[in-house]
Parts: structure tokens; C-alpha cells; sequence
């Protein structure tokens, strides 16, 4: 299997794996707003701090961890070069153009580009330390109150996990699509843009067809396994707040109040 | 008591397609059947019919007492459980317990009932080592016992396998047929074995053979090799040490019908010592 970093469940015995998903889910929230409550490089520095504790807590080796931000780093690479070149400041140590760097242009990106490796970091994380079904269930859980606006918040949340679940399967498949394309004399990776777009066409077709025939079967499965919706049924896993949970909440409500009073006693990054 | 009843049953996938007729067949308590036939036969059709995933356009399906109508579809479905081809479309959960939980949670199990089920389906294909592994990482084998187990969960008394070893390598497919006759043997569980694999139906009690939606043969699996001329007609082959058997049976030689190299080669020295 190729090997995706981002979204794949790190099975080990931890700390943050055994807390409950739906803190985990809260706590990934309270953390994207810290981030983007952050203004200056203090704040993104307690907030890096909180991860780097999770992550100690999680187990999860770094290279792990480093792996889900590799798989954007042309994204990140693409906004620090837009805004070096594009931030308006005082001090201009090179100019072509309309292109400009300047010294608070340098700064800024490199704030930004903190606050992406942060942001992907910790949504990753997530996933590293939750299996998908707690995901679901935390989600599910965390979404109750919608079911009495006759939200459909069981069927979401199964139609989640099995997205999850079918997420390695169908990029085995794509695997094999390429290679048997290939053997027939496809050719994936010269041309131009145009090109290569049109030659994702007879991947995608097959994979469609195969995804669908997928979904039919499971469909099947599960019909012979009795499933009928959210009626009646039952949950093997109980969500449980345990003393871990609590520590856990103390520490995210900790974090959001020391960013908040970096930013009202320190002011914006430049 | 029969299992199984099916009298009289019509279905038509529509124009063109091959179409049940007055089918009959039965399957009492306990029995081990086996259905052969080649691709488009029907016996497919038939797996998909006995639990209700297909509805029959006439005659009746009786699953024990039960008589299989929109009223008594979940109660048939949870006494039939049904384990399909593909060991990567049948799990809906990335965690092998929880995907063991889901069709007992489906019918409103307590929670701890379902952790015995749980244990109970595990021990039964021997894969209690395995609880908390994820589905994905798991081996043909492995993923279509999990399915089993899955099906087990719900405490059926009849378990259909719909060509559950077709995509499995030979280690799979000793592995799934193992649990089978344990299933079969120690849980009384009666088990139809849908497949085209003639191995396999060696071990039934049973086996019968279908070509164009009709059963055209019926017997004991070494009544039905007997005939294998007939096999022929339906597209079926005997395996090639089989039909070596039978052609020194044919010469006079008397070995016992086998499928297995090894055992043939103890027959002739058998025989000819």
C-alpha cells in the first residue's frame, strides 16, 4: 500500500489515544482557534509547545508526524512564496516589479507558514491517535442535539466511517489501475498539464465503475447483517469521560487563555 | 425440520437472463449442502434469495417455522446469515471488533451481550489475537473470517457462503473451510456452501449442482463425482486427480475417491501392495 500519512490510524497503547474522542475533537477545535487567535510568534510558540507535549504523550514518532506535513508542503511552500514576494513593508531588501522582499514580508510568511505546519500537524494528530470508528462516534456523539432538527447524524456518521475504512482499498486499486494502464502503454508522467490531466481519465474510470460495484456489495453485506438505520440500535463502544479527559480539558482551556493574553499584552507579529 | 424450504420459487433477473422456475430445494437442520455450478448458473441468485437481499417474484421460502415476507424479513435475515465474495467489500468498521459489533448492534444486542458475541465469534474462527487489528492489514483469510464472525455475531442457525473462498489463495481457502466444518460440526450450524471449487464440496453432506437456474444434479459429493461425465455438460470439471482416480477405477483399480496428490499415491500403493 502506498503509503499516506495523513489519515491513517498509529495504533499504540497512549495517553491520548485512550481519551475520549469527543474531547479529542473539542480539543482540536479549541487548538485551530488558538492558532488563528495567536498574533504574534509568542502565541504560535504556546501552542506549538501544547502540541509537542501531545505528541510526547501520544507516542507517535516524529518522523510519523512529520510525514503528514510533507504531504502538503507544496502548499505551504506556495503561500510563503506568494506572500514574500507580494507583502507591502518599510524595510525592502530587493525589488523586480511588482515583486518585493521585504523584511516584514519575510516575517510575516514565516508566520504563516508556522501557523500551516501547526494547522496540518495537529488536525493529523487527530487521526494518528483516533481509529476512525471513535472519530465517528465522538462526531456522532458530538452532533446529538442536531438529531431533534431531524438531522441525519447516525447516517453521516456510518457513511464516515466507511469512507475511512474504503480510504486504503481504493488507493490500492488506483495502484493497480495505473500499473495496468501503464502495461498498456499509458503514459502518466510526461506532457504538459493538459495532458496529464487527460491521461488521469482512464484511472478514474475503472476506479468509479470498481467504487461502485464496491458500494453495492457492502450494501448487500450490510442488508444481510440486518442493518436498518439508526432505529433500534444499539452501541457496542460507550464513550466514557474518565480523570484523563479532565486533565486533558484543563490543559486545552490553559492554552486558550495564555494565547489570548499573549495577544492582548503583546500586540501583532510585525 | 427443514432449514431451508424453497417451494416453487420464481425469479427473473428479466429479458434474456436465465430465470428460476418452480424451483424446490431444501435444506434440513444441521446439514452441510453444497452448490455447485459454474458462472451465471443461479446459485448466487439462490444465497441472495434465501435471506431476502433478493425478493422472489413467486412461491414460497420458509426458513424454519418462518415464512419470508416483508414482516419477517429481519427475523429471516438474522437466522441466515450470509457471507459474500469479496473479503474487501463486507466490512463497514476499519477495527475487527467493531466491525464484529455491527450487525449485532443492527438488532438492538445489549452492550454486554455483544462483547460475548464478540468473544464467542472470535473464538469460533480463531482469531481472538486479533480483536483490536485493523481490517486493512489483514490477509484474504483473515478478512473473510472476520466476515464469518461478523455473520456469527448474530447467532444465525443457518450461514450461507456465497463463494466466500473464490477470491482467496489456497492457505485462505483452507482456513475459511476449516472454520466451516467447525461451525458445521460443533456449533450445529447449518451451512450452505455456494462455490466452484469441487475440493470444497467433497466436504458436505451434500451437494448439489445447478446449470440455467435449475438443479440438474443431486446427491452425495461422491455420487456426484461418480457422474462425472455429466459434470462435463454443466461446465464443471473434476480436478485432475480426481479424474485420474477415475479413470484407474475405470481400469479396475479400486482406490477411494480423492482430490489430494498425496492421498492418490497412498491409494495405488494400497492398491497395488
Amino acid at each position: 500500500m502506498k503509503d499516506v500519512a495523513f489519515g491513517q490510524y498509529y495504533p499504540v497503547p497512549s495517553f491520548v489515544h485512550r481519551l475520549d474522542p469527543r474531547l479529542k475533537l473539542l480539543f482540536l477545535i479549541a487548538f485551530i482557534v488558538a492558532i488563528f487567535l495567536a498574533s504574534n510568534f509568542y502565541g504560535l510558540a504556546v501552542c506549538a509547545g501544547v502540541l509537542l507535549v501531545a505528541i510526547l504523550f501520544s507516542r507517535v514518532p516524529f518522523g510519523k508526524v512529520l510525514r503528514a506535513v510533507r504531504g502538503v508542503v507544496f502548499l505551504i511552500l506556495f503561500t510563503a512564496a506568494l506572500n514574500v514576494l507580494f507583502y507591502r513593508g518599510e524595510t525592502v531588501y530587493w525589488s523586480w516589479g511588482i515583486f518585493q522582499v521585504t523584511e516584514e514580508g519575510l516575517i510575516f510568511s514565516a508566520f504563516l507558514v508556522t501557523r500551516l505546519v501547526l494547522l496540518v500537524t495537529c488536525s493529523s494528530m487527530l487521526t494518528y491517535t483516533t481509529t476512525p470508528v471513535a472519530l465517528t462516534d465522538g462526531l456522532e456523539s458530538l452532533l446529538t442535539p442536531l438529531k431533534w432538527i431531524r438531522f441525519p447524524v447516525h447516517e453521516l456518521a456510518l457513511i464516515m466511517s466507511i469512507a475511512l475504512r474504503f480510504i486504503p482499498i481504493l488507493m490500492d486499486e488506483t495502484e493497480r489501475i495505473k500499473n495496468a494502464q501503464k502495461a498498456r502503454g499509458a503514459d502518466f508522467e510526461s506532457g504538459g498539464l493538459i495532458k496529464r490531466v487527460r491521461a488521469i481519465v482512464p484511472i478514474l474510470i475503472p476506479l468509479l465503475l470498481s467504487a461502485f460495484r464496491r458500494a453495492d456489495e457492502l450494501g448487500d453485506a450490510m442488508d444481510a447483517r440486518c442493518y436498518m438505520g439508526s432505529k433500534n440500535r444499539t452501541k457496542y463502544k460507550k464513550l466514557r469521560f474518565t480523570w484523563r479527559d479532565l486533565l486533558a480539558f484543563f490543559w486545552g482551556a490553559a492554552l486558550i487563555t495564555g494565547v489570548v493574553l499573549l495577544r492582548v499584552y503583546m500586540g501583532a507579529p510585525v | 425440520m427443514h432449514a431451508i424450504e424453497m417451494k416453487d420459487v420464481a425469479f427473473s433477473y428479466g429479458e434474456g437472463a436465465f430465470r428460476l422456475n418452480k424451483f424446490n430445494f431444501t435444506v434440513e437442520e444441521g446439514e452441510f449442502v453444497a452448490v455447485l455450478g459454474h458462472n451465471g448458473s443461479g446459485k448466487s441468485t439462490l444465497a441472495r434469495l434465501m435471506n431476502g437481499i433478493l425478493a422472489a417474484d413467486g412461491g414460497e421460502i420458509r426458513v424454519f417455522d418462518t415464512l419470508l415476507t416483508d414482516d419477517t424479513l429481519y427475523d429471516v435475515r438474522r437466522q441466515v446469515g450470509v457471507v459474500f465474495q469479496n473479503p474487501d467489500n463486507q466490512t463497514v468498521a476499519s477495527i475487527v471488533e467493531d466491525d464484529i459489533a455491527f450487525g449485532a448492534e443492527n438488532v438492538g444486542t445489549p452492550r454486554e451481550e455483544i462483547g460475548r458475541r464478540i468473544d464467542f465469534a472470535l473464538g469460533a474462527v480463531g482469531m481472538r489475537d486479533l480483536r483490536t487489528a485493523m481490517v486493512a492489514r489483514l490477509s484474504g483469510g483473515q478478512k473473510q473470517r472476520v466476515a464469518i464472525a461478523g455473520v456469527l455475531a448474530l447467532k444465525p442457525r443457518v450461514m450461507v457462503l456465497d463463494e466466500s473462498t473464490a477470491m482467496l489463495d489456497p492457505r485462505g481457502r483452507r482456513e475459511i473451510m476449516d472454520v466451516v466444518l467447525r461451525l458445521n460440526r460443533e456449533e450445529k450450524i447449518t451451512v450452505v456452501l455456494i462455490t466452484h471449487f469441487m475440493e470444497e464440496a467433497l466436504l458436505a453432506d451434500r451437494a448439489v449442482v445447478m446449470n440455467r437456474g435449475e438443479i440438474v444434479m443431486e446427491g452425495t459429493p461422491a455420487d456426484i463425482f461418480e457422474r462425472h461425465e455429466e459434470l462435463v455438460t454443466y461446465n464443471l470439471a473434476l480436478p485432475r486427480i480426481g479424474a485420474i482416480c477415475k479413470r484407474l477405477q475405470a481400469g479396475g483399480m479400486p482406490v477411494a475417491d480423492t482430490l489430494d496428490a498425496e492421498k492418490l499415491a497412498e491409494e495405488i500403493v494400497r492398491c497395488v501392495s
